[in-house]
């Protein structure tokens, strides 16, 4: 398949896996632990997975696999808000698909819809604004989900919405940010990350800048990486040759979508529908101030959140769980006490598992729950 | 003359009187046109010696169908409906004879559409050597059904010495498919038309009692075989692995799936190894008569793009893993629920 192939090519995969070994092998006489790469990008993590990359890594280098996945950090509370709304006698729920299986305190969406509410699954903002033109009798929901990439379909749908007037459409919005919340894994007392493979597809809409101060202040380097298996091989090549030629720098390796100043049209949609929250609450993480986004006063009609009543509910992350603690790399999936006994891809616990782009899921589907022992 | 034409099914075409005496006369013994049906017996019957001459022993299955568009390119639920139960029966190795017809009709549904569906019904059932002889047809209040479900049971003969079971697969053996994977989960979604992509995919919906004879020919001692329908190519793999104890090493750039198919997971997120097929079968065979096997499947029409997909290891007992062709391995496990496309 064109475009897609040629980032799959194995020649060229064992050319960089060669030259990522000899630079290894340089770096580890200096080494006293193995160095901690984390790719903060769900999409990355599925990559990663799906190709084996990880086996072809020497043992000095370690991927962790970071908080980027917004089906993941999706808190409890914010699931049952969400059946809340959906089990509204006049709303039609709509929502992304992998969303639907997220565990709420109560129920999933997928349980809500089994008993009886009306939820449907969508591939884009646009076809829950199309429900909307279909049913002037019912009121559309959809539920606003991900990072800055999602962000500007989102905004565009809104946009649209109030262009054309269509009064039962509405944005339940769980969008979040991306630099707060790597922010406030640099932040934590326990973190010991040595380097970044960033999110390309949030690069391209904010562009490279925002991400200048994670090599300025905290002296990590990283690199804006491609979701194919060669972007990240390529990724971790240029991470390493940093480490080697004794730089620390933003560097971006998906020029191909990445422009280094991002999408501005983008960005001004986003700009004109939403602002930042003081703070957004993650599953595994806690708190993390100015890490999401609700939508301006002058969108209110649109706002689910203000036509609805949401409770806002907040449900502690179950005590047993230790997702905060994989996500910064402090321990791995199968260091977890409950993992692949209590929480496991059935009943997950902990946000980790839910999702497959999630870290512990992805371990478990993989075949790692007997390295534990 | 045709008292049902462009007429739409009603509840009094369940109730048991003249009405539903019509819709089966002029719909299901004229549309099936089998001697035993015909009879309008409360069953079927069938000699048990004749039956004898093909085989030591029978074999039954039955699976409902209740796929949503009812009418896809390349098929529709009737020929899934003969399709699906006659490929249940062929890859225990035998001889699918008879069906039955089981169908839950929405009121209101069309008998226009449900004549379609009755014909699609005969020319697959006479395409795969096989006659329905026996029926039932209930009519459902609006809502209580999606238009149309359909059920229908398979009886075939088992001939002698054949024994294909899921945990005979040993190590040495060489796991074969019979061509591309993930057209008919592709079909469906793209039919649902959610997407407005360009492109159609038709689904790979076809009976294999006959490319299974030619197979059972050339290699009477096939160890394992089944047909990849719900939960895919993946998901079989497993159930070998798990019922033989051993693993299965796959090769995934050796398994074919077709461009149209890879576009349409990579757009969504899916995997097309779980993607459901209708006309696709996985077998295990030893390795000494695999090329000759191939050799067979490739000429016959529902084999042409057979292929060797890997090869059956004594460990780790229970795990499938995937060579993903790019330097690195990974276990393919079975699905937890349904696959659902994800965000980003």
């Amino acid at each position: 398949m064109k475009f897609v192939d040629e980032f799959r090519d194995t020649e060229k995969a064992q050319s960089l896996q060669r030259e990522i070994h000899a630079i290894a092998t340089r770096l580890e006489r200096n080494q006293t632990r193995p160095l901690q790469l984390m790719e903060f990008c769900g999409g990355h993590t599925h990559t990663i997975f799906r190709y084996g990359i990880e086996q072809m890594l020497p043992d000095s280098i370690e991927m962790v696999h970071g908080p980027g996945c917004p089906v993941c950090v999706l808190p409890m509370g914010r699931v049952d808000d969400c059946v809340a709304l959906a089990e509204r006698p006049e709303v039609i729920f709509t929502t992304f698909g992998d969303a639907m299986r997220v565990p709420g305190s109560r129920k999933s969406l997928l349980q809500a819809k089994a008993d009886g509410a009306d939820v449907r699954m969508t591939y884009s903002p646009m076809d829950a604004l199309n429900l909307a033109r279909q049913h002037p009798d019912r009121e559309v929901i959809f539920f606003g989900l991900g990072f800055e990439t999602t962000m500007p379909s989102t905004a565009l749908t809104v946009l649209q919405a109030r262009r054309e007037g269509i009064s039962n459409f509405s944005l339940f919005c769980n969008h979040i940010t991306t630099v707060p919340t790597i922010k406030a894994v640099l932040d934590s007392p326990d973190m010991m990350i040595d380097g970044f493979l960033g999110p390309g597809h949030v690069a391209m809409v904010i562009g490279e800048r925002p991400f200048q101060f994670i090599a300025l202040d905290y002296h990590k380097p990283l690199v804006i990486t491609g979701f194919e298996p060669l972007d990240i091989l390529q990724s971790l090549w240029m991470l390493l040759k940093q480490f080697d030629e004794g730089r620390c720098e933003v560097e971006n390796q998906y020029r191909r979508i990445v422009p280094a100043e991002g999408n501005t049209a983008a960005l001004g949609a986003i700009g004109e529908v939403f602002e930042v929250r003081e703070f957004f609450e993650w599953r595994g993480l806690g708190s993390i101030d100015h890490s999401g986004v609700k939508m301006k006063d002058a969108f209110a009609d649109f706002d689910a959140e203000k036509k609805f009543p949401v409770e806002n509910l907040k449900i502690a992350d179950p005590k047993s769980c230790q997702c905060g603690e994989v996500v910064k790399g402090v321990i791995k999936p199968w260091d977890c006490k409950i993992f692949g006994t209590v929480c496991n891809p059935e009943n997950p616990m902990g946000a980790l598992m839910v999702s497959s782009e999630g870290a512990c899921a992805a371990y478990y589907n993989n075949g790692y729950e007997k390295k534990r022992a | 003359m045709s008292k049902l034409k462009g007429k739409t099914i009603t509840l009094a075409h369940g109730a048991g009187g003249k009405a539903m005496r019509d819709l089966i006369d002029e719909v299901f013994v004229s549309g099936f046109d089998s001697p035993e049906l015909s009879l309008l017996e409360d069953q079927a019957r069938f000699d048990l010696a004749a039956l004898c001459r093909h085989g030591d022993r029978l074999a039954m299955t039955t699976d409902s169908y209740v796929v949503d568009p009812l009418f896809f390119p390349g098929g529709d639920i009737g020929k899934l409906a003969v399709t699906g139960t006659v490929n249940d029966l062929a890859v225990g190795g035998a001889t699918p004879r008879y069906l039955s017809c089981g169908m839950i009709i929405e009121e209101g549904f069309s008998v226009d559409e449900l004549m379609r569906v009755v014909a699609s019904m005969k020319a697959t059932a006479d395409a795969a050597g096989v006659r329905i002889v026996t029926g039932d047809t209930k009519v459902v209040h609006k809502g209580a059904a999606d238009k149309l479900f359909i059920n229908t049971a398979g009886i075939g003969v088992i001939p002698e010495g054949c024994h294909i079971v899921a945990s005979r697969a040993e190590p040495g053996d060489v796991v074969i498919i019979n061509g591309h994977v993930g057209d008919h989960g592709a079909a469906i979604v793209d039919a649902r038309g959610e997407l407005a992509l360009e492109t159609t995919i038709e689904t790979d919906c076809q009976p294999l009692q006959g490319l299974i004879a030619a197979m059972l020919e050339t290699c009477p001692d096939i160890h394992c075989m089944r047909d990849a329908t719900r939960g895919g190519v993946a998901t079989v793999l497993n159930e070998f692995a798990s019922s033989s104890g051993v693993a299965i090493r796959v090769e995934y750039q050796a398994i074919p799936v077709r461009e149209e198919v890879r576009g349409i997971c990579e757009i969504l997120g899916l995997d097309p190894l779980y993607l459901a097929n209708e006309g696709k079968l996985i077998a295990v065979v030893p390795p000494e008569q695999a090329e000759a096997l191939l050799a067979v499947m490739q000429a016959h029409p529902a084999g042409r793009g057979s292929a060797i997909i890997g090869s059956v290891e004594a460990a780790p007992q229970g795990r499938v893993i995937l060579v993903t062709g790019f330097g690195g391995d990974r276990i393919l496990d079975m699905l937890v629920g349904e696959q659902l496309p994800r965000i980003c």
